[in-house]
């Protein structure tokens, strides 16, 4: 239910990647979620179509990649795959673990177009 | 539906849907930059701001989450009783609407900040920053911030607390922690609460309800209370002179804290 709110935050950063980087056009921006991040992949997508409009993102593509979800124990050292609800180790089933991967909100990559010399020098 | 509705658009992000302009369209030149960066940076950011301001004026920030009617409010008014002569306490209160919590927090004698989120389902540290202009902090020891009641949305926030406590009240089942791991991974205490219906709630497994806990890697204290009979108070008022405590050894050496479990973007942008 949040994830509009997440999504307008994702496009206020990547408007001022815009600027930075003189873009004409977003045309793709990739993000990279865990199921432990609390953010539902598709909601955000839903979310997107909505709160692109009138950006400079108004016709990109959304992709999301998501992360698995991966522990280190703290008692035996060893690393494995794990559930949203069960965060053990599957080595020794201790509970002395830590998230490793899976909880992840991160912008990753951003695709644009920038303005060119010519662009610029249309007319209006 | 809530994501069709714009119901997530708070006063406190607001400016970020309105800022943002519109901007020529051409074909050439494709780029593309790696970003790395959290999603919510702009609310760290801001959350990172409030905790140096909490940590500026010798304050103790704690988050309250919990779903709707598990006792958050009713925990508050124990907690004043206990430390009235103790600690000077402060209390923000988030809810859709209402100014039913802050009053009834203003009853005890406690200065109360109501934000009304209208329909959104999370307070952000934005709301905190604005609430933060209506209370005096220099004549408050601990601040609770209770969230708006909800499983799901208020975790993903930091609102510049040290610590975060997620409520389960008897009544809604033992098996909520696996229902709704990322709210309860988040707590650095959690409070079984009501545990004076357990006695006509067989049903509910105090030692299950830890377990699950437990399976989400969390090593917090697990606390069965009622703010009601009193039972298991202790517990939880011990850990806040704890949490005290290490505040003011932190503040000494100019230090903060962030709770156990931080999202993501915390590691990636540590403001000290």
């Amino acid at each position: 239910m949040h994830e509009l709110s997440i999504c307008q935050a994702m496009l206020s950063q990547v408007e001022e990647i815009a600027q930075r980087e003189n873009a004409s056009e977003i045309t793709r921006i990739v993000i990279r979620i865990g199921p432990l991040s609390g953010v539902v992949p598709d909601l955000l997508q839903q979310a997107f179509t909505i709160a692109r409009a009138g950006t400079i993102a108004d016709h990109a593509e959304l992709v999301t990649e998501e992360a698995p979800i991966r522990v280190r124990c703290l008692a035996c050292g060893k690393e494995s795959d794990a559930q949203a609800n069960r965060l053990l180790c599957q080595s020794c089933d201790s509970y002395r673990t830590q998230v490793i991967s899976g909880d992840e909100l991160l912008l990753a990559s951003v695709e644009l177009n920038r303005h060119t010399d010519e662009s610029i020098q249309q007319p209006a | 539906m809530c994501d069709t509705c714009g119901c997530n658009i708070t006063p406190g992000n607001r400016h970020l849907v309105e800022e943002g302009g519109k901007h020529e369209h051409t074909h050439d030149g494709k780029v593309a930059v790696e970003v790395l960066q959290n999603l919510l940076s702009e609310n760290d950011h801001q959350a990172a701001h409030n905790r140096e301001h909490f940590d500026r004026h010798q304050v103790l920030a704690i988050n309250l989450m919990s779903s709707p009617g598990s006792g958050k409010t009713r925990l508050l008014e124990s907690t004043i009783d206990a430390f009235r002569n103790k600690y000077r306490i402060g209390v923000i209160e988030g809810d859709l609407e209402t100014e039913n919590d802050a009053e009834r927090i203003r009853a005890k004698g406690v200065p109360a900040v109501q934000i009304t989120t209208g329909t959104a389902c999370h307070l952000d540290a934005h709301m905190i920053h604005d609430a933060l202009h209506q209370m005096n902090l220099d004549s408050i020891d601990i601040l609770f911030i209770e969230n708006v009641g909800n499983l799901v949305c208020p975790a993903s926030f930091d609102l510049g607390q040290h610590r975060n406590v997620t409520l389960l009240s008897v009544t809604e089942g033992d098996d909520k922690p696996a229902k709704y791991p990322v709210i309860f991974r988040a707590a650095d205490h959690v409070l079984i609460t009501k545990s004076d219906l357990l006695a006509v709630l067989d049903e509910f497994d105090p030692n299950k309800a830890e377990m699950a806990v437990r399976h989400l890697a969390v090593e917090a204290p697990v606390s069965l209370t009622s703010a009601k009979s009193g039972d298991g108070l202790d517990l939880w008022l011990s850990w806040l002179e704890e949490q005290m405590a290490e505040q003011s050894a932190r503040r000494r050496e100019g230090k903060t804290a962030t709770p156990t479990i931080a999202p993501e973007g915390q590691h990636l942008h540590a403001h000290g």
